[in-house]
């Protein structure tokens, strides 16, 4: 393990895990508190995923992902003050407070979302590969999506043309086993998803998603793979969700004894314990790095709260870029008339 | 110079491709084929496959990859071969083209234009016959072009290029092969106005794509009888230019909208409308509508044309308001 390993890289890989787990514990305890609104879709227990492959991407790579991707803005360097006031809705948020919780964006970062349809992102991954292909340039776009969009159209038709156009696509199939509450083997006839990828004349693998290490070495492959000019890469990630699909969700279509089978393999719990085994982590660094972590919550919390929501007056703004004119007075006036 | 429609339409592409090395086109059978209405015959030849890209028949991935491609800094024009195909895009359109600019909070643009066929009067039966030009206006962040002459087929895709948000083109099947003059003057047209087509004083007929050839052989009808109506081509569904259709029916205080598509919840519905907000005072009779009927447009040639507005149904309906 250690021989592709740095100890700073391993520290930095757990930490981005607890800062989403943190981030997002603070999150639905907010949401119950009413600061946070509308559907919330933690990541919890899918952390080494994000954490393990999106350091395995340059600055000028784009990621196209979808309506559970705090963990993804998070890693990729989004701060955690706008994305926790992206969630209470405020101004300061990553998008104005428009999008919440499914939908950030960081245009900086080449973070296209946040796009909340099941598949709907691939077509657009695969778009953004096409400009860089046509361009000439050696980006790629890493396109995140869960084991229920292998079920939409769209997979099928995104998957088929960027491999028939060889554009520079990463395709990571989240594979959480459940597409909300169906399990993957009561809605796919064949359940081997990176076997569907193969099918398009790709190149597929199907990775522990709950090891850290295991993502960013396989990541790290498929990207220089993709850079190259070989055309599209798949990659299945195996993990899974410990908390419900949103906010609501009595999770009536999985057993409790399923979900702690699974927290045994807690993806931070056990590189931890790597990390303690190689030497390179001891309990004070453990607490540091909580206590860092922590700061950097209440600190982000207390950012939010102080945000300003966005005017009323700026509702129509950027709906497309038209000057608004005459259009935004008459809104305003009414929403103002009505409150 | 007089020109066809489609040789309007692949003016204005050659001209796009020729101006701006990030345009490119692609869809069903635009390259090899030459395009299913041959607008874009002999492009394939002239500008290469990696800016003339035949397509797969996956509607939702073409339209949402020339997102993509407009987000990553191209300025693609995907042609979509009908507007019934469309609604295998509808997704990509809709959440995606039309939401990223507001969604993230002004951070991202769409530069895309989609071009697709539209209407009926072919006998192509009822799967091939749609127009949802109309639907398309309801949806805000997108702007929606309806060109009914050649100028405006070939110049609005020029100036569709130039904006920086999602445009739709609906050129309606019915006038690839029709010819017109083309008329000078900078070739990307303006795409704020409504144009009066035909000056009149007694009724004003409200139209726009395919429609408007019917609205204007009305007319000609009318002014046999003494009937002198104007016809206002739309042309832009959305952003509508309200200030030219409200102006037309204040001088002439009775309105008939042309609209292909059915009554119900129809963009003939919207003028209707429009007109009963600020110009209801101003009218000497009901706003009428000419629209098809609603029914699945039929395959043999007699129901068809009893199905769709026809140049006899304008002139009753106008003579119906005049009473």
């Amino acid at each position: 393990m250690t021989a592709s390993m740095t100890r700073e890289q391993g520290v930095e890989w757990l930490r981005q895990m607890l800062r989403i787990r943190r981030f997002e514990e603070r999150a639905a305890e907010l949401y119950q508190l009413g600061k946070i609104h509308g559907f919330l879709h933690l990541y919890i227990g899918e952390e080494a995923v994000a954490a393990g492959s999106i350091p395995a991407l340059t600055h000028d790579d784009a990621i196209v992902a979808t309506y559970r991707e705090h963990g993804h803005a998070l890693v990729r360097g989004t701060s955690m003050r706008s994305l926790m006031a992206e969630l209470f809705g405020k101004a300061t948020g990553c998008a104005r407070g428009r999008g919440g919780s499914m939908h950030f964006f960081d245009a900086s970062r080449r973070f296209y979302g946040g796009l909340a349809i099941v598949g709907g992102g691939l077509p657009v991954a695969v778009g953004l590969a096409l400009a860089d292909k046509l361009q000439g340039r050696a980006r790629v776009t890493a396109c995140y999506f869960g084991d229920g969009a292998v079920a939409e159209g769209e997979f099928h038709e995104s998957l088929n043309l960027a491999a028939l156009w060889k554009l520079p696509v990463l395709f990571l199939c989240e594979n959480n086993l459940y597409a909300m509450g169906t399990a993957l083997a009561r809605h796919q006839s064949q359940p081997d998803i990176a076997e569907k990828a193969r099918a398009y004349a790709m190149t597929a693998h199907t990775v522990d998603g709950m090891d850290v290490l295991a993502v960013e070495v396989a990541t790290r492959r498929a990207v220089e793979f993709v850079r190259q000019g070989n055309g599209p890469c798949f990659l299945e990630y195996r993990t899974y969700r410990f908390r419900a699909h949103s906010m609501y969700d009595a999770e009536l279509y999985r057993t409790k004894d399923e979900v702690n089978e699974w927290k045994q393999r807690d993806p931070i719990a056990i590189f931890e314990q790597r990390l303690r085994a190689a030497r390179l982590w001891n309990d004070e660094d453990r607490a540091q790095l909580d206590a860092s972590i922590a700061a950097e919550v209440e600190d982000a919390v207390a950012f939010a709260e102080a945000g300003p929501w966005e005017p009323v007056d700026d509702l129509p703004k950027d709906v497309d870029s038209r000057a608004v004119g005459n259009q935004q007075s008459a809104i305003s006036q009414k929403l103002n008339a009505d409150r | 110079m007089n020109i066809t429609y489609r040789e309007a339409v692949r003016s204005g592409l050659r001209e796009a491709l020729q101006r701006d090395p990030r345009v490119f086109l692609m869809g069903e059978d635009v390259g090899k084929y030459g395009g299913t209405y041959a607008c874009s015959k002999g492009l394939l030849d002239e500008f290469g496959p990696e800016r003339i890209r035949d397509t797969p028949l996956s509607e939702s991935t073409f339209v949402g990859a020339g997102i993509g491609a407009a987000l990553g800094g191209m300025r693609p024009i995907v042609e979509v071969m009908t507007v019934n195909f469309s609604l295998l895009a509808l997704d990509q359109i809709m959440n995606n083209a039309a939401t990223l600019r507001h969604m993230s909070g002004g951070q991202f643009s769409v530069p895309l234009v989609v071009r697709m066929a539209t209407g009926a009067g072919r006998q192509v039966a009822a799967q091939h016959s749609h127009s949802l030009e109309g639907w398309y206006a309801h949806i805000p962040g997108i702007t929606v072009l309806t060109p009914a002459t050649v100028t405006d087929a070939r110049g609005m895709l020029l100036t569709a290029l130039e904006q920086p948000d999602p445009v739709f083109i609906f050129e309606h099947a019915y006038l690839y092969s029709m010819e017109g003059t083309l008329e000078e003057g900078p070739v990307p047209v303006e795409i704020s106005h409504a144009a009066v087509r035909r000056i009149g004083k007694d009724v004003s007929l409200l139209t726009f794509g395919g429609s408007l050839w019917k609205a204007l052989a009305a007319a000609t009808q009318l002014a046999q009888a003494g009937i002198e109506a104007e016809v206002v081509d739309l042309r832009v569904l959305r952003p509508l230019d309200r200030d030219t259709l409200l102006a037309s029916v204040r001088k002439t205080h009775r309105a008939v909208v042309i609209d292909e598509a059915w009554r119900t919840g129809s963009f003939a519905a919207e003028i209707s409308a429009v007109i009963m907000e600020q110009a209801f005072y101003e009218l000497d009779a009901p706003v009428a509508r000419v629209c098809s009927e609603e029914v699945p447009i039929p395959y043999p040639k007699h129901l068809e044309e009893a199905a769709l507005p026809s140049v006899e149904n304008i002139v009753q309906a106008v003579r119906r308001l005049l009473g």
